[in-house]
């Protein structure tokens, strides 16, 4: 087996256990609240760590990635759905890079 | 004799019509997050390719995890050559969240569902699933979870399949300027919340802080970005979570 196989059965492993680990064994509630916080805070802390400062590295130069994180949050504060930021942003950086050619 | 057996036989039939009508209820409920998920996958798909994975294993990556941010990032750190424990450790840090859900969902499946169909079901427990199954009012059986799941799971799918088929369509300016698209849409998902709730704000902006601290500052930046999104995150969340303790009706 290469390491991409091997490392991507790892991944499936790892993603599988937290699934599947409370509905299989607990059958009662959490009581404590600071543990209940801990895990309801985890998705805004790790999409925040994972995308700054890596949005700045993830186009060709800082000046598109500084324009399309722009757009993305300007279209993300009006609430226009994943799709919508995505894509402005994409094409803010596409635009952008042009321009600067 | 023969009319016991006659009822035992329309109990049985009922059943099944029970079960059959629960699948196609819950295959319904999941269509809107199958549409959705085509785009996100497509992208999946188009950056693995970019990334120099083959579109077999791209496709095989969605189909053994059916998970977003936890594909991505694990696919960041295969093309960037990380070590096993880092990719483990940070897809499981990613996932954690699936716990909660998975614990919310214990108290809502019929408490006799069995060992084997909770492993199965566990397995389509998405952000997106979960959402949907939790809405339902009543007690949910396994039948409606897997018609529930089947959309998402094909659409998941599919979406990599085009998606990895596809980058050598495109130019490469194009290309390019995806990478920024799986960012944007984690921007789609936090700033929304973060307008409902200081305590989000601070959350996000603790997490932003320290990892910005893994990348930029000097000795500190010698930790791989795997170990700077696990330190980030467990570190914001629980000072979170002892700082601004959620109490019992805050969950809804």
């Amino acid at each position: 087996m290469n390491k991409v196989m091997i490392s991507v059965l790892i991944m499936a492993g790892v993603t599988y256990i937290p699934r599947a680990l409370p509905i299989t064994l607990f059958r009662k509630r959490i009581k404590s609240k600071i543990f209940k916080s801990f895990l309801y805070y985890i998705p805004f802390s790790v999409l925040g760590a994972m995308t700054f400062p890596s949005i700045l590295y993830s186009t060709s130069n800082i000046y598109t990635a500084l324009a399309g994180t722009a757009t993305a949050l300007i279209l993300a504060y009006f609430e226009k759905g994943l799709m919508k930021v995505a894509l402005g942003s994409v094409i803010t950086v596409y635009i952008v890079d042009m321009l600067l050619k | 004799m023969q009319s016991t057996e006659y009822i035992v036989n329309q109990k049985l039939a009922a059943g099944r019509k029970d079960k059959i009508h629960h699948l196609k209820r819950g295959f319904y409920a999941g269509l809107p997050i199958a549409l959705g998920y085509i785009p996100v996958s497509f992208t999946f798909g188009l950056m693995a390719v970019n990334g120099g994975i083959p579109v077999w294993m791209a496709v095989f990556i969605s189909l053994t995890n059916l998970t977003s941010a936890g594909q991505f990032a694990g696919l960041n750190l295969i093309i960037a050559n990380a070590t096993y424990f880092e990719i483990a450790l940070t897809t499981f840090v990613i996932n954690i969240r699936y716990m909660l859900m998975s614990l919310s969902l214990s108290q809502k499946i019929e408490i006799n569902t069995t060992m084997l169909k909770r492993c199965i079901l566990a397995f389509g427990i998405t952000d997106e699933t979960f959402a949907v199954a939790s809405q339902e009012e009543k007690d949910i059986d396994f039948s409606f979870m897997l018609g529930l799941i089947i959309g998402p799971y094909i659409g998941w799918a599919l979406g990599t399949l085009l998606g990895a088929a596809t980058t050598s369509i495109l130019p490469e300016s194009v290309q390019a300027s995806m990478g920024i698209a799986l960012y944007g849409m984690f921007i789609a998902i936090l700033i929304p919340a973060a307008k409902k709730s200081k305590e989000v704000v601070m959350i996000i902006a603790m997490a932003v802080f320290i990892s910005s601290v893994f990348k930029w500052v000097p000795v500190m930046n010698r930790i791989s970005e795997g170990w700077s999104i696990i330190a980030a995150t467990v570190i914001s969340s629980i000072i979170g979570a002892v700082i601004f303790t959620r109490e019992e009706e805050e969950y809804e």
